[in-house]
């Protein structure tokens, strides 16, 4: 099974390297773009055909290692 | 008495730190690797500046599964000393051992100079050579050091007197101009809810011998050394 997990920071904390980012692009011209925010995207591959018990197992790890629960969420989601 | 200095792969300020600890303070220092887990012969356990687990994933998260961690958290729990330093710092944070997390610094830059710092609490087995209000010049030397903690928790940490050292300049001030990293309240260091585990972004370690230009670490060191005697 594979599967993805977005690691995002929660909307309340500071996000230097997406403002970073939404300043340079605003400074190339994209006036249009409003908003940036950087995250992580972790591609899992696991040896599990239940897809109840890979959720679990995936929201386990994204919970205790992927994430800082401080500062950050998470989603998982199975790909195939 | 004894102290002991623990190496992750990938620290880099541990030979430093136990250079201070064993020749300039004078206090028998070990090593202590990862996989070790026995620490109950040390006095005070510090968790070196560097870079563990090459900071892959977030600073410090990582090093927080290796043995010596669990190790260091019964430690803690049952009143042991426990240092930070930098690295150190960002995995008591990662481990839960205190309370936020770091954030990548503000103006996204590697800062690596000598800032100062105010004393905001000496009542601590870390501070206690200090006065308070007492200034510091102290270098740091981080990417993620701009610390956050949730409304509740900042609210926890005041109200406990938990902050320890703060970004001020050198008159004691304490504002936006002199927050080196956009850390919350100007927060450069920070003990536990019992005053047994400091976390500090600043290096000690680098400023306790004139000839790196400061000895103003060396109050932590002494605190320390004053703390356990008067202890025993």
């Amino acid at each position: 099974m594979k599967a993805k997990i977005t690691v995002k920071l929660k909307d309340i904390v500071l996000d230097p390297q997406g403002n970073t980012i939404l300043h340079s692009l605003k400074e190339m011209g994209y006036e249009e773009i409003i908003k940036v925010r950087q995250g992580k995207v972790f591609f899992v591959e696991l040896e599990e055909s239940d897809k109840a018990r890979a959720e679990n197992l995936l929201k386990e790890i994204a919970h205790k290692v992927l994430s800082n629960p401080v500062i950050e969420t998470y989603e998982v989601e199975i790909i195939e | 008495m004894k102290f002991g200095v623990v190496v992750f792969p990938g620290s880099n300020c541990d030979y430093d730190t136990y250079h201070v600890l064993n020749n300039v303070m004078g206090v028998p220092t070990d090593f202590i690797w990862h996989k070790d887990t026995l620490l109950s012969d040390y006095d005070l356990i510090v968790l070196p500046g560097g870079f563990s687990y090459g900071d892959y994933l977030r600073s410090g998260a990582i090093a927080r599964f290796s043995p010596v961690m669990n190790a260091v958290k019964e430690y803690s729990e049952k009143g042991g000393l426990v240092l930070g330093i930098c690295n150190g710092f960002q995995v008591l944070l990662e481990s839960g051992l205190l309370k936020g997390a770091m954030l990548r610094n503000k103006n996204l830059h590697f800062i690596c100079k000598h800032v100062y710092i105010k004393v905001k609490n000496t009542n601590t087995p870390f501070t206690n050579a200090l006065k308070e209000g007492q200034v510091l010049r102290i270098p740091i030397a981080h990417a993620d050091g701009n610390y956050f903690a949730s409304d509740k928790d900042l609210k926890g940490i005041k109200d406990n007197n938990q902050i320890v050292f703060q970004y001020s300049d050198k008159n004691g001030d304490i504002n936006d101009n002199v927050n080196p990293n956009g850390s919350l309240l100007n927060i450069a260091g920070m003990v536990n809810e019992k005053g047994n585990v400091l976390g500090m972004m600043p290096h000690p370690e680098r400023a306790s011998e004139k000839i790196l230009g400061s000895t103003d670490g060396r109050y932590i060191f002494e605190s320390i050394i004053n703390y356990l005697k008067n202890r025993r």
